[in-house]
């Protein structure tokens, strides 16, 4: 089997007493769209800190791509391919949606020590934005401040902004919180086109979007990885059904 | 245009201000000439600081180290035998961009009320600096022993050829930021300021943006710091002086963050009323203080924001 794209192993981080990454194994494979599915206060958010770099592991490593990456911070695993959309959506409000997607193009575009020309009219940047913009379904919308959207249209947004930066690897923290069913939908079908061709991992407590979308899910209950499987294989695991489905 | 009615509003106000000498003049009150010369180096100030506070969200409550050092550059270079004004200018410039690196290299790692004591901490030190100076005359201050010289090109004893020299510097200074903010390294500082965590997740580090805008914005503040020691004739540590750095601070609040153009009728208005006030009462603060705490309260984007009415730049 090919070297995973992402591989967790003996990832631990605790607050005081509290175990909130225990020993969490994991692997994502190049082109799956991998499930963490885990009851509320699983450490679900923890683990997601410490993929993206935003919080330090007290043990354990994180290889992307080949890479021992666990020392690197967010903006770091970000131009080696690692996006991300976060819980509760973060957009720059003040900008238009165009604004949003341009930044993330350009973060990616070499360094911005760039001071005279004016990035609005800067079409390296803004041209392969509204190209994801529409890919996303929201050329209509690029002019529109993103404080002006709809919930589902920033969080298609955030989606853009990852995919602007073409990462490797997208991580979705609960992409579709907070929706109601007709924009969660919509947001499961145009999850479900990205899926082959994008590698994602997808944290999510909606389980129908979770058993339509994953090729594997891993659960997470205190803190430890219980069990990873086919949605099939976790739907007929006992201990998966004792600890986390059966209390639905 | 989007940014249609604040262009207006400095066009106005540079016709406006290129107008003061030959009225004061026609008026016979040639102290007008020195009242909005000093205002409009303040603004130059104020422009600088709105750069990083506006734009970059970093609330430097201690601009006035940079007024400080380009007046104590100029002035120590005089006493030298250093008259050459394109030298010492520079040297006012880089001697602040000098100050503004090491200053933005410690302060710039925290944020919120850490950023502003760090800031307001080096200053105070600066003004302690300056006041145990006896050489440049200490507590006391000094004369500046000879203007700035441009080789017979503009005598900065001229009142008026100095007024329309810092109006063209101002001029410039507004353009270079308003270009500085709109380019690719101006929407990182923009973008940091308006959600960092985002930003870090695209795949920006803010640090070494943050820390280059807060060395621009030293080295304009300064020229202006040069300008303000032309224009005094005196050097004195009360330059340096925290409510110094609060007055500035209040121009951009005053005039409207974010915006550019704010902060120089923030200067204006502040400048102005201070002088007005304080012809007619001795207690002229009772008023101030209460008129701008009203419009830090009833007008959040400042005096400019209710001519233009446009969001700020974000």
């Amino acid at each position: 089997m090919a070297e995973p794209l992402l591989e967790v192993r003996g990832l631990s981080k605790s607050f005081g007493a509290l175990s909130a990454t225990d020993q969490v194994e994991l692997d994502v494979l190049e082109g799956e769209t991998h499930a963490i599915i885990g009851p509320n206060g699983a450490g679900k958010t923890t683990l997601i800190g410490q993929l993206a770099g935003d919080l330090r592991p007290d043990a354990g490593r994180i290889r992307f791509a080949g890479e021992d990456i666990t020392a690197l911070d967010a903006p770091a695993r970000s131009r080696r391919g690692f996006a991300r959309s976060f819980q509760i959506t973060s957009v720059y409000r003040d900008f238009t949606a165009l604004d949003n997607v341009a930044l993330a193009v350009q973060a990616h575009a070499g360094h911005s020590f760039r001071f005279w020309r004016a990035a609005r009219g800067d079409e390296a940047l803004r041209a392969p934005a509204r190209a994801v913009l529409e890919e996303v379904g929201l050329g209509a919308r690029a002019e529109v401040p993103a404080a002006n959207l709809a919930h589902g249209e920033q969080r298609q947004l955030e989606i853009a902004m990852a995919l602007a930066t073409k990462p490797r690897l997208l991580l979705l923290d609960e992409p579709v919180a907070g929706m109601g069913a007709e924009e969660s939908q919509r947001m499961v079908r145009f999850l479900a086109t990205l899926k082959g061709r994008e590698t994602m991992i997808l944290v999510e407590h909606d389980m129908d979007a979770v058993f339509t979308l994953a090729d594997r899910i891993s659960v997470l209950v205190y803190g430890r990885i219980i069990a990873t499987g086919t949605p099939a294989e976790i739907r007929a695991n006992a201990e998966v059904r004792a600890a986390y489905l059966g209390e639905d | 245009m989007r940014h249609g009615r604040r262009a207006i509003v400095f066009l106005g106000l540079v016709l406006l201000l290129a107008a003061v000498p030959p009225a004061a003049a026609l008026l016979g009150q040639p102290f007008y000439v020195d009242l909005l010369r000093r205002v409009m180096i303040f603004a130059i100030a104020a422009v600088s600081l709105d750069l990083i506070l506006g734009y970059g969200g970093m609330v430097s409550f201690g601009h006035a180290a940079y007024l400080g050092v380009g007046a104590y550059a100029v002035t120590i270079l005089a006493v030298y035998g250093v008259h050459n004004g394109v030298l010492q200018w520079a040297a006012a410039v880089g001697a602040s961009m000098l100050l503004a690196a090491a200053i933005g290299a410690v302060s710039i790692r925290t944020s919120g009320i850490y950023f502003i004591m760090i800031t307001l901490a080096f200053t105070q030190m600066l003004y302690y600096l300056g006041i145990s100076l006896d050489v440049y005359g200490g507590d006391n201050g000094m004369r500046l022993p000879m203007r700035s010289q441009f080789g017979g090109l503009i005598d900065l004893g001229n009142g008026t050829e100095f007024y329309y020299l810092v109006l063209g510097l101002l001029v410039l200074v507004v353009l270079f930021v308003r270009r500085l903010v709109d380019s690719r390294f101006g929407m990182v500082i923009r973008a940091a300021k308006s959600n960092e965590p985002r930003t870090r997740a695209i795949g920006f580090s803010p640090y070494p943006y943050r820390l280059a805008a807060f060395v621009i914005s030293g080295g304009i503040c300064g020229l202006a710091g040069a300008l303000l020691i032309n224009h005094t004739a005196y050097l004195t540590p009360d330059l340096m002086h925290w409510t110094r750095s609060g007055d500035i601070l209040f121009m951009v609040v005053l005039g409207g963050m974010a915006s550019t153009v704010g902060p120089v009728l923030g200067a204006l208005v502040l400048l102005v009323l201070e002088n007005a006030l304080s012809n007619w009462t001795e207690h002229w603060q009772i008023i101030l203080g209460p008129f701008l705490v009203l419009v830090v309260l009833f007008a959040r984007r400042g005096l400019g924001g209710l001519l233009w009415r446009e969001e700020r730049d974000g």
